[in-house]
């Protein structure tokens, strides 16, 4: 344990039954966080996540709730708050795909995207700022992307979502930083996971680190972001690319 | 349970709201303004909260955005929890 001795509470991160999110439950467990897995359909990977945490000897949950359904994700968020303690760690990192060219996207691709991608994490952020502000504490944790800052032809949808985040992201920190909530995001670039596993091919000559980043070396921004260290780091997007956007 | 509250808890929870939030202790009164108290948005959010837990009296956004003293602030939660 190091960085955040975690207070009274808990730590809850969407979409954490694999890839990035999986890796960032494992790293908030490993800094003492209990954790929340939370996840819409992998159950198992998602005990698996909770299982791995388990083993190291963390505490975790899985959190069944698809995050694009407001019905869903209050009932599991007050459950999470009852069992482990408050949401003072959110991190929002659940996130879909439908691409297409703007010129053929549909618009229920367009919701899908925009619903999971950004309105879910509004929703939880507004959910749990509420315990935040109370406890004088709190650390939001937007996964973004490059794509949003850059273009990224196919995904007109994903990158006005995760344009969204970023802005989003900016203005909530400046409403709660004087209540020692920070909120940041994470622009990760080419990260080696499932969601990626289309893409890399002619990607790679793109990065200038020529390989794609693993979700530990995400996992440990996330990590720093939520610590007691980062206290005084909010409204800022950590660019994760490998030098992509520099 | 609303129908318990008092206007001297609802006072004493507000005035020992906004100290917490760094006002003045001496200068809450009912008629003090949130605005010569340097109590703001955010405070008010958090007032509503804090009413909420204490009292199970929700108080929308619209309506705390009309308040202007600690009174309208007492009244509006004693109308809101009969």
């Amino acid at each position: 344990m190091s960085g955040a001795e975690p207070r009274r509470g808990c730590a809850l991160v969407t979409g954490a039954s694999r890839g990035i999110g999986a890796a960032i439950a494992l790293a908030l467990a490993r800094d003492g966080w209990p954790v929340a897995v939370n996840y819409r359909s992998s159950e198992q990977e998602a005990q698996a996540t909770v299982a791995l945490i388990v083993e190291e000897g963390g505490s975790a949950v899985a959190m069944q709730a698809d995050v694009s359904r407001p019905e869903q994700v209050q009932p599991a968020f007050e459950r999470i708050s009852g069992s482990l303690g408050p949401v003072l760690v959110l991190v929002n990192n659940a996130g879909v795909r439908a691409d297409g060219l703007a010129l053929t996207l549909e618009d229920r691709q367009w919701h899908e995207v925009l619903d999971t991608n950004l309105t879910a994490a509004f929703r939880l952020t507004r959910l749990a700022l509420r315990a935040m502000v109370r406890a004088r504490f709190g650390r939001v944790i937007n996964i973004a992307s490059v794509v949003g800052p850059r273009a990224n032809p196919g995904q007109a949808n994903y990158a006005a979502a995760k344009a969204g985040l970023i802005g989003m992201t900016k203005t909530i920190a400046v409403e709660v930083a004087r209540r020692g909530v920070t909120v940041n995001a994470i622009a990760p670039g080419l990260i080696d996971t499932e969601m990626t596993a289309d893409l890399e091919g002619g990607l790679i000559d793109a990065v200038p680190a020529r390989r794609p980043g693993t979700p530990a070396e995400v996992a440990a921004c996330a990590r720093f972001l939520a610590s007691e260290d980062a206290g005084y780091v909010t409204g800022s997007t950590l660019y994760v690319d490998g030098g992509l956007s520099a | 349970m609303s129908t318990a509250i008092t206007e001297e808890q609802v006072e004493q929870v507000v005035t020992d709201a906004l100290a917490s939030f760094g006002a003045d202790a001496e200068a809450i009164t009912r008629e003090a303004t949130f605005e010569s108290l340097e109590i703001d948005s955010l405070d008010l959010a958090e007032l509503s909260q804090i009413v909420e837990e204490s009292f199970g009296v929700e108080l929308k956004g619209s309506d705390v955005a009309t308040v202007k003293t600690v009174e309208d602030a007492i009244e509006l939660i004693m109308q809101r929890a009969d």
